[in-house]
C-alpha cells in the first residue's frame, strides 16, 4: 500500500488537506506536517522525518506546499538510510490536488507510480472547461 | 548570530517574512547547546553537530540550505584531525555545492550563492598561502562585497522573487549572514593564530 505525507507551512492546511483526501480514500495512511517546531508557520524537518518513518505503507509519496517545505523534504530524504530513501518519492505535485488524486488512487491499491502520474495530472486538468 | 539578530531580521522584513535573524539566532543557540553536550572529536564532526542543530532549529529555507552545508563541509573533512588551508577551502566549496543543489541558484539570484561563490573563490585563491585563517578572512571580505552586489538584484529564487523588481534596492538577508558566519569564523581564527 502507498502512504501520503503532506508537509505544509500551516498546520490547518496539512491537517485539512488530510481529512479532506481521507474521506474519499479511507484506508489509505496519511500523515500531516503542518508549521514548524514552534507551532507557527514553516516547515519542521524533524517532524517530517518522523512521519515518513512512522507510516507502515511499502511505499510512502511527499507533497510540499512552497519553498522551504520542499527544501525541508529534500533534506530530510538526503538524510535518510538508503534503504528507506528508495521506498520515499517528493511528489511534483499541486498540494491539495495532487494529494486528492494520489490518495484516491492509493485507496483503489495502485502502486507508487500510478500514484504519482495521477497527482502529476493534476497540474494540468483545466478546472473552468471553455465555451 | 545574537548581535547581528535585529540587523537581519530588519532586512529580511523588508522582502522576506522577518525571521532570519530570529531563526538564525535560535540555530546557533542549539548548535551551541548540541555541542556542549557532544561527543565531537574531529572537525567533521563537529560540523556535523551544527548542521543537525540548524536543520531542526532554523525553519524557514534557511535551515535546510545552511544545514545542507555544514553537513557537506563535513563529509568533505572526512575523518582528518587537522584542518589544513586547502581543506578549510574544500569543505567550503563543498558547502557551496550543497546549497546550490539544495536551493537550486546561482549568481545573481539574490541569495546565499552571491556571498558564497565568491567567497569559495577567494578561499580557493588564498589556500596556497598556507594559513586557514587567510583562507577565510578571504572568503570573508569577498562574501561582505558579495552580499552587497545583491542590493542591485531582482530576486529569483525564495520569497523575495515573489516581489519582482519590489526586491531591488534592499540586500539579501541570506547573503549577510553568509558573510557574518564567515567572519565571524575568521575572525576567531585570527585571534588564535
Amino acid at each position: 500500500m502507498v502512504g501520503i505525507v503532506l508537509v505544509s507551512h500551516s498546520k490547518e492546511i496539512a491537517d485539512g488537506t488530510a481529512d479532506l483526501v481521507l474521506q474519499m480514500a479511507g484506508e489509505v495512511e496519511i500523515s500531516a506536517v503542518g508549521g514548524d517546531a514552534d507551532g507557527t508557520f514553516g516547515t519542521d524537518p524533524e517532524r517530517i522525518e518522523a512521519s515518513i518513518s512512522g507510516l507502515e505503507a511499502d511505499e510512502v509519496l511527499v507533497f510540499m506546499d512552497l519553498g522551504s517545505a520542499v527544501l525541508s523534504a529534500e533534506t530530510v530524504l538526503e538524510m535518510l538510510p538508503a534503504e528507506k530513501r528508495e521506498k520515499v518519492t517528493l511528489v511534483d505535485a499541486p498540494f491539495v490536488e495532487g494529494a486528492f488524486a494520489a490518495g484516491v488512487t492509493a485507496s483503489t491499491g495502485a502502486d507508487a507510480d500510478e500514484c504519482i502520474e495521477a497527482a502529476m495530472e493534476a497540474r494540468t486538468e483545466p478546472k473552468l472547461q471553455e465555451g | 548570530m545574537e548581535e547581528n539578530r535585529r540587523y537581519l531580521t530588519k532586512l529580511d522584513s523588508e522582502i522576506g517574512d522577518g525571521d532570519h535573524g530570529n531563526n538564525m539566532n535560535r540555530g546557533f543557540q542549539a548548535a551551541l547547546e548540541r555541542l556542549e553536550g557532544a561527543d565531537a572529536s574531529t572537525p567533521a564532526d563537529v560540523l556535523k553537530a551544527v548542521s543537525m542543530a540548524l536543520i531542526s532549529k532554523v525553519g524557514g529555507a534557511a535551515g535546510p540550505l545552511y544545514g545542507t552545508a555544514f553537513l557537506r563541509a563535513s563529509s568533505a573533512l572526512g575523518d582528518k584531525e587537522e584542518v589544513s588551508a586547502e581543506d578549510a577551502a574544500e569543505a567550503l566549496e563543498a558547502a557551496l555545492g550543497g546549497i546550490k543543489q539544495r536551493g537550486k541558484a546561482e549568481v545573481g539570484d539574490k541569495t546565499i550563492v552571491d556571498a558564497l561563490e565568491p567567497a569559495v573563490e577567494a578561499a580557493r585563491d588564498a589556500a596556497g598561502e598556507g594559513s586557514v585563517a587567510g583562507v577565510f578572512r578571504s572568503a570573508a571580505d569577498a562574501a561582505e562585497a558579495g552580499a552587497e552586489s545583491t542590493v542591485e538584484l531582482t530576486a529569483k529564487r525564495g520569497r523575495a522573487s515573489y516581489l519582482g523588481a519590489r526586491a531591488a534596492g534592499h540586500q539579501d538577508p541570506g547573503a549577510t549572514s553568509t558573510y557574518m558566519l564567515l567572519d565571524a569564523a575568521a575572525r576567531v581564527l585570527e585571534g588564535s593564530s
